[in-house]
């Protein structure tokens, strides 16, 4: 890897200073399991790297009226070490299960979950997220797709959004924090993520001299909440697809619904068919079936990977029964 | 011939060492990180090789300029390993290298190398033959009796496509070395299962004395047969070192690198059509077979086929070598046999499947086809206690009858067969006056317990206990002993070890004999003492026996000569494994319940040892049968997975119940020791896919059964 600066600010208004107006100025580093693969396979080359280990401020879950406060250096083994996310935020929870290795979970952070980038095998080759070859052609159309978007797929972009959390933050309407210099914004997770246009575009709205510092959930008392991912091994391994589910219920009723799928396309995928069909319903399996089907409407699989619309419709199916399923 | 002395194994009431389960004299060293692999290490002033590889497929070299990376900081050496207008026939291959201060330094400097490529069309998959074009080599068809008149009287008959794509080596601790000159000799620290013979290898290459090279290596990560040679690597590496004033360089390939060029298995493709009477008697094969090990084309002879059931009557075989832009194919543990049993095994269950016979009376039946060795009895008997161990008679139904809910059971067989036999090994015992024994021999212990086998031998002939012991492996100061490949190693040093004891231990007796008041040949080791045969009461202590040597130690050699079975070792083994699997019909997860691996390997000298040899090998084909690949990009002509992430091997959450079940019965004891490196890792695909099959009621063709391809299956998309 190309030598790099290395900052350890203690305050976020001090990391704010360290940043650059663009990507190569400076990189900031959560857990690093992803950043440094990428600097050391020449993919970033940051000039300075802006260390967030150090910003006590970043770190805590807080419930607070408005929700659960997320530090975005909450490491994935303490999200699941709280007990309000394993009683109140099960799809959370099963996000975080589902990244199977004890090290990615002991160092990874929530934060760095929802910055990651794409594991596109092209982009990770180093043909660009877009993934296109010397004349400027997709990749990713005649090349091997098995494990490429089935939704949003039109070009220029073809990956998957590789966030574990995403799809169930989307699906709880959760919001982040991005903080700047000149301030900071909130924003719903579900507009976070972005399939880029263009080349300069990336896959979320993260700006290069900001930074992710929370995550805001809305309180999930009475809120039905589950993730099921398609994974193939119980060993790390990423999921081919996989849907998260929020309901808001009245008895056993549905009021509303919000399904996410997961690893589908390049930001997680509202299933907004399969939302509307259950509005008013008792999940059961035929109607848990049905809400499946109806999310994978309109799927567009490219050439190798039509089998990821029959996972996706089976995660939703799952992750349905999953919610609803009677709590110890 | 019998040998002089009469070295054979002691009869098994008497065998106080071999044949009891012995923990690795390594295995501490190994879990608890102080094991010093060559990766491991470390030298005054070291300096970091890396390699730039060519991103193309197929390409003619038109350019390369090394000038800035010459002066980038930390460089103290480059390389150049290709030449402008050198055509290059893979990804991955080799064009320069440099020698660096520290590894990212080496790595950048790699960058600033100006290298210019044509480039020229590739082919990178051979799955698809009509594709191949002039790059498919067919070979003769082989025909054997009338197969026409065998298919006209057959009472049914199959036709299906099998396939299994090529895999890499994948060694956790990569190809490479650590060189280090000393004017005009180096020391040589490489990852390697030829330790006597790689140093001299690589020393012809750079044209300087065998005795030159002075080769070293404790343990190492993982071979699987693609550590043979020095590589390119090793030359190019000494030279770098040479060329840095001989500070050591060391040079290990990165994963990426690792997976592109260091070891491949050829994949194997066939379209089989079998015929079979009522009573389940397969009685012709018909196959054609096509296969590729990179650009060298490659496969195997067709007539290998069918696998163990080579004596069926009537047979048509032809088989298509292609060459692909990919590096060439390396031995991987049983070269070609995985996939022999597996297109084999999977076309026979489908044959047995139409004529509606329970696979394992189906095989059962047709071992008559089977060679002599193991022979027919000796494979049924296995294919019984596997059944027994899988529990088949409960938990085997016909294909497709798994119940209503959408995850099914089913269980599937496949069989094993190899040769064995021992390398040339020599090995050196001294008995010093102290009564310390050290036992040394130039080979290597792949982690699969050779340490401890030869450890175990020394102690079971002297009397000893195995800590009394002191194996030295690893250096070729020791006397040569063969490379490990063919699982041979474990016959050439457990019978040198025990040549060389027994020798050392006559030349003690014949110094011992005269304070005993017996003739030497009426001693015998045994407890740390040496003793009068019938008489054990009269005896002086190992250490008290040793003393009687004064000043002078013993040193004796011994020797494995021969590669045939002299008494000591044997050869030709067999194995049945069946697989017991849950298929999830709504997403095509494949999850294993349980892997029964029956195997006889002659003379078990440590149990333990053994079947950690058979689980690791039902890892691997678990690995093979459901997750593990080299994808090769049609577009781009690269792997795709050359890293930990996608090329998906088994996590231990993955593996599900192995029963290991050795056969120790005389028959097999008698036959003397034999190599279990490759038996094991033969037939687990087979049994796996037959078992996806029979629980799904349809034959996906093509491992590894990933989702898509189950899917594929269970909706009637087979290609």
């Amino acid at each position: 890897m190309e030598a790099f600066e290395y900052a350890n600010p203690a305050t976020v208004q001090e990391a704010l200073g360290l940043l650059g107006k663009r990507w190569e100025d400076a990189n900031v580093l959560a857990g690093g399991t992803d950043l440094l693969s990428l600097m050391k396979d020449y993919i970033q080359t940051p000039k300075r790297v802006v260390s967030l280990k150090g910003i006590k401020e970043l770190g805590g879950i807080e419930k607070t009226a408005a929700g659960l406060r997320i530090g975005a250096m909450v490491t994935l083994a303490e999200l699941l070490a709280n007990t309000e996310v394993l009683a109140e935020y099960p799809s959370l929870a099963e996000a975080a299960r589902g990244v199977s290795s004890m090290q990615l979970r002991n160092i990874g952070t929530v934060g760095g979950d929802l910055c990651q980038r794409p594991r596109c095998w092209y982009f990770r080759l180093g043909y660009g997220l877009l993934a296109k070859g010397p004349s400027g052609e997709s990749l990713v159309e005649k090349g091997d797709n098995r494990y490429h978007a089935i939704f949003d797929n039109k070009g220029p972009a073809y990956f998957v959004s590789a966030s574990s959390f995403g799809p169930a933050l989307v699906a709880l309407g959760a919001k982040v924090k991005l903080v700047s210099a000149a301030g900071s914004r909130e924003l719903p997770v579900e507009k976070f993520f972005l399939a880029p246009r263009d080349e300069k575009g990336r896959e979320n709205a993260l700006q290069p001299g900001e930074i992710l510092t929370e995550i805001l959930a809305p309180p999930g008392a009475g809120v039905r909440n589950a993730t099921y991912e398609v994974r193939q091994k119980e060993a790390l391994d990423w999921p081919l697809a996989a849907a998260s589910v929020a309901l808001k219920m009245r008895g056993n009723l549905v009021v509303s619904a919000r399904i996410v799928l997961g690893h589908v396309a390049p930001t997680p995928w509202r299933a907004t068919e399969s939302e509307k069909s259950l509005a008013g319903k008792v999940v059961n399996a035929a109607v848990a079936e049905a809400a499946g089907k109806a999310a994978v409407e309109g799927a567009t699989p490219l050439g190798g990977n039509a089998y990821k619309v029959q996972l996706a419709r089976v995660a939703v199916k799952r992750a349905l029964l999953e919610a609803v399923k009677a709590r110890a | 011939m019998p040998d002089t002395p009469d070295y054979s194994w002691p009869a098994v009431e008497k065998r106080r060492v071999i044949g009891k389960r012995t923990s690795r004299l390594d295995g501490y060293a190994k879990s608890s990180g102080t094991a010093k692999y060559s990766y491991d290490i470390q030298r005054p002033g070291l300096l970091y090789g890396a390699v730039l590889t060519c991103p193309h497929a197929h390409a003619r070299l038109t350019s390369i300029d090394a000038g800035a990376a010459q002066k980038s900081n930390g460089v103290t050496a480059v390389e150049l390993l290709a030449k402008p207008g050198e055509e290059i026939h893979y990804a991955g291959y080799e064009v320069a290298a440099v020698a660096a201060t520290s590894e990212d330094l080496a790595r950048d400097a790699l960058r600033k190398i100006k290298v210019e490529y044509e480039v020229l069309p590739h082919l990178v998959s051979e799955r698809d033959l009509a594709k191949a074009g002039s790059r498919a080599k067919p070979s003769g068809e082989q025909v054997t009796g009338d197969p026409d008149q065998a298919f006209k009287d057959a009472d049914a008959v199959s036709e299906g496509f099998y396939g299994i794509p090529v895999i890499n080596h994948c060694c956790l601790e990569s190809h490479g070395q650590v060189i280090e000159w000393k004017g005009n000799q180096f020391e040589y620290w490489p990852s390697t299962q030829n330790l006597s013979g790689i140093g001299g290898d690589l020393a012809k290459v750079l044209e300087i004395p065998a005795t030159s090279v002075h080769t070293h290596m404790d343990v190492m990560g993982g071979g699987f047969g693609s550590k043979f040679g020095h590589d390119r690597w090793g030359e190019f590496g000494a030279r770098l070192s040479k060329k840095s004033g001989g500070r050591a360089v060391k040079l290990f390939l990165d994963r990426s690198t690792e997976l592109q060029i260091a070891g491949n298995r050829p994949s194997l493709f066939a379209k089989i059509k079998l015929g079979g009477k009522k009573d389940g008697t397969m009685t012709v094969w018909q196959s054609e077979s096509w296969a590729t090990g990179g650009v060298g084309g490659g496969g195997l002879p067709a007539g290998q086929l069918p696998y163990v059931f080579r004596g069926v009557p009537n047979k048509r075989m032809t088989h298509t070598s292609v060459s692909v832009n990919a590096a060439e194919e390396r031995a991987w543990r049983a070269p070609n046999n995985p996939q022999l049993s597996y297109v084999t095994c999977c076309a026979m269950e489908d044959l047995a499947a139409k004529l509606n016979v329970d696979p394992v009376a189906f095989f059962d039946k047709n071992l008559d086809y089977a060679g002599k060795i193991p022979g027919p009895e000796a494979y049924r008997a296995q294919l019984k206690k596997a059944a027994e161990l899988a529990e088949w008679a409960r938990l085997w139904h016909p294909r497709g009858q798994s119940g209503s809910g959408s995850v099914k059971r089913g269980l599937g067989i496949g069989f094993n067969a190899w040769g064995g036999l021992g390398h040339p090994s020599k090995c050196l015992t001294t008995i010093n006056p102290d009564g310390t024994v050290k036992v040394e021999l130039g080979s290597q212990d792949l982690g699969t317990g050779t340490r401890t086998v030869i450890a175990m031998v020394a102690a079971e002939t002297l009397g000893l206990p195995v800590a009394a012991v002191q194996v030295r492996i690893g250096d070729n100061k020791y006397p040569p002993s063969g490379p490990s490949g063919g699982s041979t190693t474990v016959g050439g040093v457990s019978a040198s070890t025990r040549k060389s004891t027994m020798n050392a231990l006559a030349k003690l007796f014949e110094v011992v004999a005269p304070a005993l008041g017996v003739p030497a040949d009426q001693l015998e080791a045994a407890d740390s003492k040496i003793q009068v045969k019938g008489s054990p009461s009269k005896n002086l202590t190992w250490k008290a026996a040793c003393r009687k040597l004064g000043t002078k130690s013993i040193a004796e050699m011994g020797e494995n000569a021969q590669r045939g079975p002299g008494g000591l070792i044997g050869s030709g083994v067999g194995g049945v494994q069946i697989a017991d699997v849950s298929v999830d019909t709504e997403t095509g997860i494949v999850k294993m319940n349980r892997v029964v691996a029956v195997q006889d390997c002659g003379l078990v000298i440590n149990p333990k040892t053994a079947e950690s040899q058979c689980f690791g090998a039902v890892l691997l084909s678990i690995s093979a049968a459901l997750t593990e690949e080299r994808v090769m990009d049609p577009v781009t002509g690269r792997i795709l997975n050359a890293d930990m992430e996608f090329y998906k091997l088994t996590g231990i959450g993955d593996v599900g119940e192995i029963i290991v079940h050795l056969n120790r019965e005389p028959e097999h004891d008698k036959r003397g020791v034999i190599g279990l490196g490759e038996p094991p890792v033969i037939g687990g695909i087979a049994a796996i896919a037959n078992a996806v099959t029979n629980a799904i009621g349809v034959r996906p063709p093509v491992v590894p059964l990933t989702p898509d391809k189950v899917l594929a299956a269970l909706e009637g998309r087979n290609a």
